[in-house]
């Protein structure tokens, strides 16, 4: 009983805060919506049983996007207002599209519960003995080894790649030059000299 | 008693607000971002939903692939939108016409 209300709560609050997402006139306020939604589709995975993704989902994307969302929203100095000019136009096309796009879904699970579907031997069967977490691990350090850290290697290349774009030279400021740094050596910037005295050195 | 079902019509609703929310803010880039993080939100409860309710825990896997997906994606995104912001002063969808495409 409480599971289910559970359920129903996190689920309403999902459906609310993600309609305010895509409705708010403020971009900020669609940011702290959407981690709203994330929170509480953490929550309805926490009910389903899967610990480690509803986890996943608040360190990762409350944690990192989101906030990287808010950033770029706070840091870019854009007027907003005029942006929502041509909100209406297109709501009539993008509402007949959802509409395609329900009645597509409803179809495909009503041919979905009409049956007939073989799904063959389960691939890594739940253990009610081994928690969420253990056996998620198991699993993705053995069979899904390679996946993992081709996994790895996808966040290596978004992270240098985003700091290659948004890397900018300027001109106005004299920034570290840590090329110049490194290839410094004690024998071109060092001189010793065994001037006589009164006379000084050249410079 | 939850069935998959439950998960299933609150993720279709999910993904069809999603899809919504990038036809109808046609204008502002960050919010079409937004949007398909929610499309890849209800994408990822669906997996955990049959994962959770079939017993195989591979469906939990692949929600993890698609989570490092998405978040490769939103900081690429960000930082191309950060740039043509730089370069143009505009966010504005209709405005991308650079490429003449």
């Amino acid at each position: 009983m409480i599971q289910l209300l559970a359920f129903y709560l996190f689920a309403a609050v999902v459906v609310v805060s993600g309609a305010m997402t895509i409705l708010s006139r403020n971009p900020v306020h669609s940011v702290l919506w959407l981690i709203l939604a994330f929170f509480n589709a953490a929550g309805l995975m926490v009910l389903a049983g899967a610990e480690f993704i509803a986890m996943l989902l608040v360190i990762v994307y409350v944690g990192a996007v989101a906030v990287l969302f808010l950033f770029v929203v706070m840091m870019l100095d854009i007027d907003f207002a005029e942006l929502r000019a041509g909100v209406m136009r297109y709501a009539a096309v993008g509402l007949l599209l959802a509409l395609a796009l329900v009645a597509e879904i409803v179809i495909a699970v009503g041919a979905w519960q009409a049956g007939g579907l073989e799904l063959g031997r389960r691939i890594a069967p739940v253990d009610a003995s081994v928690p969420n977490i253990e056996a998620i691990g198991r699993l993705l350090y053995t069979r899904y080894l390679f996946a993992f850290e081709a996994a790895g290697l996808v966040l290596l290349v978004a992270m240098i790649g985003a700091i290659v774009l948004s890397y900018r030279q300027r001109s106005d400021v004299r920034p570290q030059n840590v090329n110049r740094q490194i290839s410094r050596r004690a024998a071109d910037a060092v001189r010793n000299t065994n001037p006589t005295v009164g006379q000084g050195v050249e410079l | 008693m939850i069935t998959v079902t439950h998960y299933l019509v609150v993720s279709a609703v999910l993904f069809t607000m999603g899809v919504l929310g990038i036809f109808m803010n046609r204008k502002n880039l960050i919010v079409i971002l937004m949007a398909i993080e929610l499309i890849l939100l209800a994408v990822n409860l669906n997996l955990v939903a049959f994962s959770s309710f079939l017993g195989d825990l591979v469906g939990q896997v692949f929600a993890m692939f698609v989570l490092t997906v998405a978040a490769g994606e939103a900081a690429i995104g960000l930082a191309i939108l950060v740039i043509y912001f730089r370069g143009r002063g505009t966010i504005s969808v209709d405005d991308v016409n650079r490429m003449k495409g």
